[in-house]
């Protein structure tokens, strides 16, 4: 099977650069303006979007990203709404992959099977479910391989030799390294252990290797570009949604032009990538 | 939801990948799964050791004190007018709880494993002293979380812990109660893995915590079920005790599960009533849903958002279990019933007035349905309450309910 993350990668790789994959929190902090921050993005030059599940508990996230979820629940954002959205965004854009990224209460609750179809239905390419480790595949992994949507693993620092292969075994479109043990929006990690790392995971898989966790400018998006197949940034986006909505809820300028001017410069960052390495 | 069929013994979960039914499991970040994994492996050869064993037994004794007593509450019994009521003292174990029996068990354990830091969680914060009081025990540095709500309504523990030498860190996300505590411990344990010890305080969480926690906590009901034998020569009618994540309620019941004329009653914190979100009964009003790390009842609406709970008791103010409560309530082995705030302050006074005991908020709402059904057993019927823990902590909590200013 090849999905839209596969021919994205393939068309990177030939390209010469790694992929800007954008994180971003779906209805943060309504839906209508969530909606019009994810049409920005492939336009500002992402390659891959990540479409935030809000979650009210999420474990693995920092502040900003437990903000952001709240804001959108707040909004009164559901997963049927962030899958309406990912649909609306589909009516215009055939081509660029999207990633659900959360945790796994509100998809169980859904109903596994149902999740699946809609997602299917709504252009969904792949998923990150940061509470499903390999051990328990067979909750959604399995599934969703089943049903045509790509599973893609978090592998860690505490992944080590012995376990990396059963952390790839089912994972698909690319493996998402975490260039940290910690929280969504830490300091970003030793790049030269990152890169360390990511060649470590390569000589496991054929898998395109993107990272995150940490990466907030377009210098260690070019710098973390340079050894991965992608760079992975969130908080940071996440950031410029809030720096644009005041105490009050009101806005004080455009969320959608904040966040496209971020990604512009981290596009502009990740195309540096392979030119600096060369050097 | 499909019904479990009803095993031979109801003593020999969880499965291999930490399985309760389809309750328990390991649903953690893919950083925690290799300590996780650690973690299984060590408890496994622990438990097998007979060092590990003696070592545990020896503090047990000399340090906190056990066996803790079964004791004749003649008091109450006479008030009441029906069944024999026996309370199961963990007030009386150092610490004045029984999370001391678990925080001993895993102490030993961070200690096997080579652990320089431990991390806790706490709600009432009887948890974060046990965890304190071990950690300053063996030496360690502790850091315990706990929500900003339950700082303020559990002053006098958070003073203990500092005593202790244990850094309290409050937490403001949500409601600042136990749920969020458990939130930022993980956080912090995701961050630090190599050196720190997470203890978890409930017999909830990835496994393998769910079993350890209750194999360290089943001490209560092993000691309680020969206890009862020696002194009323037989087994109770019904053993009940309260449950927030339930580590006292499994560590008193799982001894008893196999014995089938002893019914068992779990007691949730019914808040202000079930009818609105102001409880934490997971188990009556709640659906299974999966949160730190296992699959159990929950307190979430349709879209699978945890809702905040309410209680009186701090300890009892979560909204899930422990997931092996979740399987004993499917199989139906286990009841679980919820008590009402009220009631629980109705039982604290009334067990204060008649035995002189001043018990946990959390194990009055215990009491609180020992003296419901009490009168409507026979004289000859025995009941056993668990009195996880004593209540010096919510006086100011039962004086500011009742009124009044100390």
């Amino acid at each position: 099977m090849t999905t839209r993350i596969d021919r994205r990668m393939a068309q990177l790789k030939q390209e010469g650069r790694p992929a800007l994959v954008t994180y971003f929190m779906g209805g943060d902090p309504d839906y209508d303006t969530s909606l019009s921050i994810m049409k920005a993005l492939p336009g500002a030059g992402a390659d891959i979007i990540e479409l935030g599940m809000p979650f009210s508990d999420p474990m693995a996230d920092g502040p900003a990203i437990q903000a952001a979820a709240l804001r959108s629940l707040k909004g009164g954002q559901t997963l049927a709404k962030t899958l309406a959205m990912a649909a609306e965004f589909r009516q215009a854009d055939q081509e660029t992959p999207i990633v659900l990224m959360g945790y796994y209460n509100p998809i169980y609750i859904y109903g596994v099977d149902r999740f699946l179809a809609d997602a299917k239905a709504a252009g969904i390419d792949g998923l990150i479910v940061v509470d499903l480790p390999p051990e328990m595949d067979e909750e959604l992994c399995l599934p969703a391989l089943k049903a045509g949507i790509n599973f893609i693993r978090l592998a860690t620092p505490t992944t080590d030799d012995r376990r990396l292969p059963k952390v790839l075994e089912n994972t698909s479109g690319f493996v998402y390294y975490v260039s940290m043990t910690g929280i969504t929006g830490s300091a970003l990690a030793d790049t030269e252990k990152v890169a360390a790392a990511v060649k470590r995971i390569k000589q496991h898989t054929a898998l395109p290797v993107c990272v995150g966790f940490g990466v907030k400018t377009a210098e260690q998006a070019r710098i973390i570009g340079a050894s991965a197949d992608g760079v992975v940034v969130g908080t940071a986006i996440v950031n410029a949604v809030a720096n644009v909505i005041g105490a009050d809820g009101r806005k004080t300028a455009d969320p959608g032009e904040a966040v496209a001017t971020l990604v512009s410069g981290l596009a502009h960052g990740v195309r540096q990538a392979r030119l600096a390495a060369a050097e | 939801m499909n019904e479990p069929a009803l095993p031979n013994s109801f003593r020999t979960g969880p499965d291999e990948q930490g399985m309760f039914g389809i309750f328990g499991g390991r649903f953690v970040a893919e950083t925690l799964m290799p300590l996780i994994l650690d973690l299984q492996k060590e408890w496994e050869a622990a438990k097998n050791d007979p060092a590990f064993k003696a070592e545990l037994t020896a503090l047990s004794t000399f340090y906190a004190g056990r066996p803790s007593k079964l004791y004749f509450a003649e008091g109450l019994t006479r008030h009441l007018g029906g069944a024999r009521i026996y309370f199961k003292r963990e007030d009386l174990n150092h610490t004045g709880s029984h999370k001391i029996n678990n925080c001993l068990g895993q102490i030993l354990l961070a200690k096997r494993m080579g652990k320089t830091r431990i991390i806790a969680e706490t709600g009432a914060g009887q948890h974060g002293v046990a965890s304190a009081t071990v950690a300053a025990r063996f030496g360690y540095p502790c850091f315990v979380y706990m929500g900003a709500t339950d700082v303020e309504r559990q002053k006098p523990n958070v003073f203990r812990m500092k005593l202790l030498g244990a850094e309290v860190r409050p937490v403001t996300a949500g409601h600042g109660t136990l749920k969020d505590a458990m939130n930022e411990a993980l956080r912090d344990w995701v961050t630090n893995v190599e050196d720190t010890y997470y203890l978890i305080g409930t017999a909830a969480g990835p496994h393998p915590y769910p079993e350890m926690v209750r194999d360290f906590q089943s001490v209560i009901g092993s000691e309680a079920r020969a206890q009862i034998l020696e002194q009323e020569g037989r087994l109770p009618d019904v053993i009940i005790a309260a449950v927030g994540g339930g580590s006292n309620a499994i560590g008193l019941f799982h001894p008893f599960l196999d014995d089938k004329d002893v019914r068992i009653i779990g007691v949730e914190a019914g808040g202000r009533g079930l009818d609105g979100v102001e409880h934490c009964a997971s188990m009556n009003a709640g659906r299974p849903g999966v949160l730190h790390g296992n699959r159990t009842y929950l307190l979430q609406n349709e879209d699978g958002q945890i809702v905040d709970g309410h209680s009186i008791s701090a300890g009892l103010d979560y909204p899930g279990v422990g997931p092996e409560h979740a399987w004993l309530r499917d199989t139906g082995r286990v009841d679980y019933v919820p008590i009402l705030d009220d009631e629980a302050l109705e039982a604290f006074q009334l067990c204060t007035k008649a035995e002189g005991i001043i018990p946990a908020l959390e194990s009055a709402h215990a009491i609180a349905h020992a003296i419901k059904i009490a009168p409507t057993m026979g004289r000859d019927e025995i009941i056993i309450v668990n009195l996880s823990g004593r209540g010096d902590k919510d006086v100011h909590t039962v004086a500011r309910m009742m009124g009044m200013e100390i």
